[in-house]
């Protein structure tokens, strides 16, 4: 059964409340927010694989910490969209402000226009995939997990990376610290496809680059103490 | 570290319903700044002398002296009136006459702003106090610009809010934290550039001030802020003819922009724009780092400063 | 650790120089050898005015004493009682302050739970995440929120009965955290996401959310996620204390937890830790005045950190301003950690037991700040818990003891007024008179 939440009315602590009760949850797994008008932290905190659409842009934090659910916002979003996912997949149909996706550890996240800075930021195993360009610092400190950049990347890409790769087919304004080009191979070329099959968007993988850590940074060396 | 609000309106048939579409705008961002809130309406021209905001203390400040005491010593006063704390006056005369009358003949009034078209009104409180207090509602004009404030270092007063006038028809809101500012303020001052207040941002506002001063264009002096300003801020400063938009190059403090055929609009969240009409086919995009964004009279223009 | 000035015969000809001692040419020596900076452990070692500056006005006439034994003195701290349903109460008003498994050991980190739980007061995770053991043995468990959001997950979140925000520790105020590659074992590198035996270098920032005004919306979120059930704690280290105090308690913070400059680190640059931030006594007022202004002094709970030693300290914090304490190196040491009974295993680490700071290491011969199997089965968590239990009694015994000379019917009733400052550094920090006379330094008077 489809529920519809009107945030002006019903109001955000009442919506959050009714997605984390698992009573309520039984007989409604489909859920449309609409009024949402920029409103912060729609949806966050979700352990449930229901599935719920925000009609309009939203505001900081929406589907924070997300597991299981499916989360798809029919406009923009705020800073911090899916920030700590666990699992599931949320959806951004415009664009997305600074840390999307920030330290998400599992899951999708899918971004149909552009993400602005620090898209990635920290990001410990989840995948994003934006159609669009990302800002500058993203995929800083990277731990794990896939970003995939259909358009540009800003400046300073992967600073300080870990272990996430980077697949970028557009320009690249520059590399972060120890954040270097990688030779794409068999199994990046499949994990590519997968990846942008699995966001519904028809590229070639082959037109990518894949970026990566030089692992240089992983012990202090003082040759490098210029890039600390 | 505070709310910004700006709307600049293209089309002049809306120019009526500025204050009416605007005051949500600033009650919105209360949430980020409940300590005091200011704004800066451009609009009612006049063009033969200057227009000034005059502020004072005094509950029953007697602004029909000083209207009679500027119109005898500095020059006609073409029309004036009173609203709440403030008096607007349009004045025959130069701002420096203006000037040394007051602080020879009426030491507690403050300037807050100067032009031909700005007058800026702020206070302590909510937003919705300070909207209510001027009767924001009512107010026509071509674009305004609003601040609300979450005091960080400085005092919660008059002085220490926004906006800053920075010069002629030139005022200045920001959300964020300077980290040079002391500096700054001192080699400034020795400029001859004077302050009221310890506020980070009013040196902000000093430091476009010097530039212009010393014949800057508004684009060379923002450039310039970029490389002597450090810290994190989101700029949006006022001018005659419109508003700029600048983030730092970090940009962590947020920042987002509206445009229809009808108004551009930016705002610190999105939420702060929901009430716009037309909002939802507008383009909203945001500002990127390091980068001045600029309306003017139907000529937007964004430029890497 | 050998000093020379034991080994070597007196020679009046030979002058140290004050500004470039030994110490200070051995650094400078170290420092073009290694190119790096020396990274430690511990806190700050300076001396700064502390605690031991001030001193209790105990009743004699104009106040009439509590008797020690028949007449209550209560301890129990009721924290988080703004927004939370569902607040944090403590049986005394010591807490254990954050320490990530990573930085210690499994066994050491079961250690204070235990220790915590018999008291009945709480414990902290740290930069690293929560672990099983701990959560298992801890009655009220303190989950950090940091930036590197390491291990940081929703079922964690919710399993935790108060949440703590960190902007920073009084060891590095600014700066972000630390573990080196020799810590990094096979556990902790999969907690953190990261590969093994790599230097982890921890964010200053979080990567979502910078200043008081965006960080009201990550309280609401983490107030959201969590149904508004637990207290959600401001962690800051102390340095523009009162307008920071200030900025988290408009941000929506339950409580605030402020750590002073001589609160441990299990490792950052020492540069940091001897010369960044405040002393927790000049900071306590600050935060005492910010709170009182807006009206919120003990609503918005008040934790202190940084040097807390003994039952005086505890009480001489509270009759600042604190509403409760925590202990980190004290715990430690409560544990078995600078033990005489390794003293030779100190040695061997060019250290010696009471000077041990090199936690960044991962050698640590009691098994404390290790990830060393070996040397981790060395710590018994039942009897280092045990430990720590009886050195909180003896803290809570301490404190009582104080105030029922002050006449105090509870720990909370102390108050800057009962107290008096040796010196002048201490009367200005503590804003309370030298001792004699009725004069504050910077408050006027005479």
């Amino acid at each position: 059964m489809m529920k519809t939440h009107d945030l002006a009315v019903d109001g955000l602590r009442e919506l959050n409340q009714a997605l984390h009760d698992a009573d309520t949850l039984k007989d409604a797994r489909e859920w449309r927010v609409v009024n949402s008008d920029g409103a912060h932290n729609i949806a966050c905190g979700i352990n449930d694989d229901i599935s719920v659409d925000i009609d309009g842009h939203a505001g900081y934090y929406c589907a924070g910490m997300n597991q299981k659910a499916s989360v798809t916002i029919h406009g923009n979003t705020g800073v911090g969209v899916a920030e700590n996912m666990m699992s599931g997949c949320v959806r951004v149909k415009g664009d997305a402000s600074q840390s999307a996706g920030a330290t998400a550890h599992g899951g999708l996240l899918i971004i149909e226009g552009n993400a602005s800075a620090r898209c990635g930021i920290s990001m410990k195993g989840v995948d994003i995939v934006v159609k669009g360009n990302i800002g500058a610092m993203s995929a800083f400190m990277g731990q794990a997990g896939r970003m995939v950049v259909c358009g540009d990347a800003g400046e300073g890409l992967g600073d300080s990376l870990y272990e996430a790769r980077l697949y970028v087919k557009g320009t690249v304004a520059s590399l972060g610290a120890d954040c270097i080009a990688k030779d794409m191979r068999a199994e990046h070329l499949e994990e590519l496809a997968e990846l942008l099959a699995s966001a519904g968007i028809d590229e070639d993988p082959a037109s990518f680059t894949r970026y990566g850590s030089a692992r240089q940074l992983y012990h202090f060396k003082v040759d490098n103490a210029s890039a600390y | 570290m505070c709310g910004i609000v700006g709307l600049y309106l293209k089309n002049p048939a809306l120019e009526s319903r500025l204050g009416e579409l605007f005051e949500p705008m600033l009650i919105a961002m209360t949430d980020r700044g409940p300590d005091s809130a200011g704004f800066a309406i451009y609009g009612d021209e006049f063009d033969a002398g200057i227009k000034l905001t005059l502020q004072s203390d005094g509950v029953d400040e007697d602004w029909e002296a000083i209207a009679k005491g500027l119109g005898e010593q500095v020059g006609t006063v073409a029309d004036w009136f009173s609203n709440a704390s403030v008096a607007v006056f349009k004045i025959a005369g130069e701002e420096s006459a203006v000037r040394s009358w007051l602080a020879d003949s009426a030491p507690q009034i403050r300037v807050l702003s100067v032009g031909q078209s700005i007058e800026i009104l702020k206070a302590v409180g909510l937003p919705a106090h300070i909207a209510s207090l001027y009767g924001l509602k009512g107010m026509q004009g071509s674009h305004i610009i609003g601040h609300t404030r979450m005091a960080t270092e400085s005092a919660v007063t008059l002085q220490g809010s926004h906006p800053f006038s920075t010069g002629r028809d030139l005022c200045l809101v920001h959300n964020g934290s300077l980290s040079n500012h002391n500096w700054l303020r001192t080699k400034l001052k020795r400029e001859g550039i004077s302050f009221e207040t310890d506020n980070d941002s009013e040196v902000a506002a000093g430091y476009l001030t010097w530039r212009l001063e010393q014949g800057d264009s508004l684009e060379a002096a923002i450039t310039g802020a970029l490389k002597d300003l450090d810290g994190f801020f989101t700029f949006t400063i006022g001018t005659r003819d419109g508003f700029a938009v600048v983030r730092d190059p970090i940009a962590c403090k947020p920042a987002v922009i509206a445009e229809t055929d009808d108004y551009v609009a930016m705002a610190s969240e999105y939420r702060a724009l929901a009430s716009l009409p037309g909002i939802k086919d507008a383009r909203v995009w945001e500002p990127e780092p390091g980068r001045l964004y600029l309306w003017e009279k139907d000529t937007a223009r964004s430029e890497a400063a | 650790m050998t000093d020379e000035t034991q080994t070597q015969p007196y020679n009046p000809a030979l002058r140290e120089s004050a500004t470039f001692g030994r110490d200070v040419i051995h650094e400078i020596q170290r420092a073009a050898e290694t190119g790096i900076y020396d990274i430690r452990g511990w806190g700050a070692k300076r001396k700064v005015p502390h605690f031991d500056d001030l001193l209790f006005l105990g009743a004699s006439m104009s106040r009439y004493p509590l008797e020690g034994y028949r007449e209550k003195c209560e301890t129990e701290v009721v924290l988080g009682t703004r927004h939370a349903r569902k607040p944090v109460v403590i049986s005394t008003p010591v807490t254990i302050a954050g320490m990530s498994f990573g930085a210690l050991s499994a066994q050491a980190k079961e250690a204070l739970g235990r220790g915590a739980s018999e008291i009945g007061t709480s414990t902290t995770t740290g930069d690293g995440g929560m672990t099983p053991e701990e959560r298992g043995q801890s009655s009220r468990l303190v989950y950090q929120y940091l930036p590197s959001r390491y291990g940081m997950n929703p079922d964690d979140l919710r399993k935790a009965d108060a949440i703590e925000v960190v902007l920073g520790q009084g060891a590095k105020p600014g700066g972000g955290g630390m573990l080196l590659g020799q810590k990094i074992s096979e556990r902790v590198a999969g907690m953190r996401t990261l590969p093994q035996g790599i230097d982890q270098r921890s964010a200053c920032r979080h990567p979502d959310w910078t200043g008081p005004d965006d960080l009201a919306i990550k309280i609401a979120e983490l107030r959201e996620i969590t149904d508004w059930q637990v207290p959600i704690y401001v962690k800051i280290g102390a340095t523009r204390t009162y307008y920071d105090v200030k900025l988290a308690v408009k941000a929506g913070a339950d409580v605030i937890v402020l750590d002073g400059m001589q609160g441990g680190t299990a490792a950052t640059q020492d540069v940091f830790i001897e010369h960044v931030g405040i002393p927790t006594m000049a900071a306590i007022p600050q935060a005492t005045q910010a709170l009182q202004e807006m009206g919120l002094h003990r609503e918005v709970q008040l934790i202190v950190s940084g040097g807390i030693r003994n039952g005086a300290d505890v009480a001489k914090a509270i009759a600042l301003g604190a509403d409760a304490v925590a202990i980190g190196t004290a715990a430690l040491i409560a544990l078995g950690d600078n033990h005489p009974r390794y003293a030779e295993e100190y040695q061997k680490l060019g250290s010696a037991a009471g000077f041990y700071d090199d936690f960044q290491d991962g050698k640590c011969p009691a098994g404390i700040s290790t990830q060393d199997p070996e040397l981790s089965q060395r710590l018994d968590p039942v009897a280092a818990g045990k430990r720590l239990a009886n050195y909180l009694r003896v803290l809570t015994l301490e404190a009582q003891t104080l105030a029922r000379a002050c006449g105090k019917s509870h720990l909370h009733h102390l108050e800057p007024e009962d107290l008096v400052a040796l010196n002048v550094e201490a009367a200005a920090m503590a804003r309370v008179p030298l001792a004699g006379t009725n004069w504050v330094p910077g408050q006027g008077g005479y």
